[in-house]
């Protein structure tokens, strides 16, 4: 095996470190596989013989750690589970309201009022016969005088006599999706026909659920507009904090010839680096903060409030759609980020020229 | 090479601390820069680099005027350049094989065509055994020789090096000025801008630049 030098770069108290030097030495030549592994040869301890390639390896002209960046690194993180969150929470509201909309959108009611001198039974068995003719009707179902009854008791009580009152009749007509009847016509043949009865296709539903979907998405989309934006604005001034942090190295590295094409360039690389590692912290939290809800969801689902839960946002599970979503808005920041550093680090240059 | 004339220069409303500073530097020529402390001489190196504009006259390097010169102009002048700092401006989160490889690393050629060549010029100036360490680790004398090979490595056809033997022992002094020599016999032209008579008694075949009173004086 390939002896590796082990060595420490601070050449102070030389004793300890030559003791745990030898430690770490013993080791790794116990452990042949491990140090054959590329990123071992990465670690700052390693020092391997001078036709080593990786013994000269670059490291980056903006210093890699420090105070701020790690103040930026936690901002993105931050930023970037506010909007994995509200880019969840949106496509949650998205999807059970589709989901609703759908189901709203399978049925419609035709509603057959009693009037005085009419058989209501005769003209319930008139639509329902009408309705079954309708093309694009896939069931009828006419709810009896009892089962209307019923459907009142919630708001009137029990053990009322309906006699007397005109409680409406309801006929629930299941619809092909693929092929929706003509309504209108239906509508006309119904006031031709039945006297008295109504059609309900739910539209007026349907359209306001999906007016408070388009705008629960819209206040998500705006939502992560500004948490971008914050972002930006914080990127900008980490930036601008690091180039008069590094105000010398920039000195430096103009001397020595170098383009303020390149100084941007080391300093987007530096900043995509603290993006990335943002990003994927706060993407991470706002992926498991999800798979926790469903979980957590999923645990109470078969009490009351789990219950309502369900039936207003479905199960919390965002599928692959939705955790790729997080993992773009983690790339996006990312790029955002590099992108915004070089921009900061070119403008700043300028004024400094 | 470099040519001034009648430059002077003053910071903000004060006195011109440069007045009437006439001279040019020719290609291969040896030149020491001296005057008493605080007599400009290392403003004078940046007003060569040019790292400061002058509030009159005309500077020219390598054929440009530098008032009206572009960024990338400016940068392609500075990689014919090599410049000493007083306080050797290592970048101290690189090793001294990495600060001292740097003007080749930021003209984006391979760390592996340049390698070999960095690592003789570390032996050379007698670094060898320390090119992997940072610099706070080093002495005054290595961050010097550090410096000075940073400025070597990319062969420039102008050396400026401001008191280069500053923090080094007369045995070591006496090795720079013949590695500067030998520099200038390749083809280099040097500046160095030094206050130690003892180091220019060395080598009598260099023009002096004398600064005194913000006015030059050249003794060919």
């Amino acid at each position: 095996m390939e002896r590796v030098d082990w060595c420490s770069e601070t050449g102070g108290s030389m004793s300890m470190i030559s003791a745990w030097r030898d430690r770490l030495h013993d080791w790794a030549n116990r452990m042949p596989r491990l140090v054959q592994q590329p990123w071992m040869t990465r670690l700052p301890w390693v020092v391997r013989s001078e036709e080593d390639p990786a013994r000269h390896g670059q490291q980056p002209l903006v210093p890699a750690a420090s105070i701020a960046g790690r103040a930026l690194v936690t901002v993105i993180a931050i930023m970037t589970f506010l909007a994995g969150l509200t880019a969840g929470a949106a496509q949650l509201v998205s999807e059970a309201s589709a989901g609703w909309r759908s189901s709203v959108a399978r049925e419609v009611t035709i509603q057959v009022r009693p009037a005085p001198a009419r058989d209501v039974d005769a003209d319930v068995a008139r639509a329902v016969s009408l309705s079954r003719a309708t093309p694009g009707v896939t069931a009828v179902r006419a709810y009896t005088r009892a089962e209307s009854e019923r459907l009142l008791e919630p708001w009137l009580g029990t053990g009322l006599n309906f006699d007397e009152l005109p409680v409406p009749r309801i006929i629930v007509l299941q619809i092909d999706p693929e092929r929706r009847p003509d309504f209108g016509a239906l509508r006309r043949s119904l006031a031709d026909t039945v006297r008295g009865a109504t059609l309900d296709d739910h539209r007026l539903w349907i359209d306001r659920l999906g007016t408070m979907a388009n705008t629960l998405v819209l206040l998500g989309i705006g939502i992560m507009i500004l948490v971008l934006a914050a972002t930006g604005l914080a990127v900008v001034f980490a930036t601008r904090g690091a180039m008069a942090g590094n105000r010398e190295i920039v000195e430096v590295l103009h001397f020595v010839g170098a383009s303020d094409d390149y100084i941007a360039r080391e300093f987007q690389k530096h900043f995509l680096r603290l993006g990335m590692r943002g990003g994927a912290i706060g993407g991470a939290c706002a992926a498991v903060f999800f798979l926790g809800a469903g979980a957590l969801a999923a645990t109470v689902v078969a009490t009351p409030g789990g219950t309502q839960i369900q039936a207003l946002f479905g199960t919390i599970d965002l599928g692959g759609g939705g955790y790729l979503a997080i993992a773009a808005i983690a790339s996006v920041v990312a790029g955002l980020t590099a992108i915004v550093s070089r921009l900061t680090v070119r403008r700043t240059l300028l004024e400094l020229g | 090479m470099v040519r001034f004339e009648n430059v002077g220069l003053r910071y903000g409303m004060g006195p011109e601390v440069l007045r009437d500073i006439t001279f040019s530097i020719e290609p291969q020529s040896f030149q020491f820069l001296t005057g008493p402390s605080g007599a400009g001489k290392t403003t004078l190196l940046r007003l060569i680099l040019p790292a400061l504009k002058p509030t009159r006259g005309l500077i020219n390097l390598f054929g440009h005027d530098v008032a009206g010169i572009e960024k990338d102009t400016l940068t392609a002048l500075r990689r014919r350049m090599g410049v000493v700092f007083q306080d050797f401006r290592l970048l101290e989160h690189l090793t001294t094989y990495e600060n001292v490889a740097l003007p080749l690393r930021v003209q984006g050629r391979d760390e592996t065509s340049y390698r070999a060549e960095v690592i003789e010029l570390l032996r050379w100036v007698g670094l060898g055994e320390r090119m992997h360490v940072m610099p706070p680790v080093l002495s005054g004398g290595e961050k010097q020789r550090a410096a000075i090979a940073r400025a070597l490595i990319a062969q420039p056809q102008l050396l400026l090096a401001d008191e280069p033997t500053g923090n080094v022992d007369p045995t070591l002094a006496r090795r720079l000025l013949r590695l500067f020599v030998e520099l200038n016999k390749a083809g280099t032209a040097i500046v160095i801008a030094t206050h130690d008579i003892a180091l220019m008694d060395q080598f009598d075949g260099a023009r002096r630049l004398v600064l005194g009173d913000g006015r030059l004086h050249v003794y060919d």
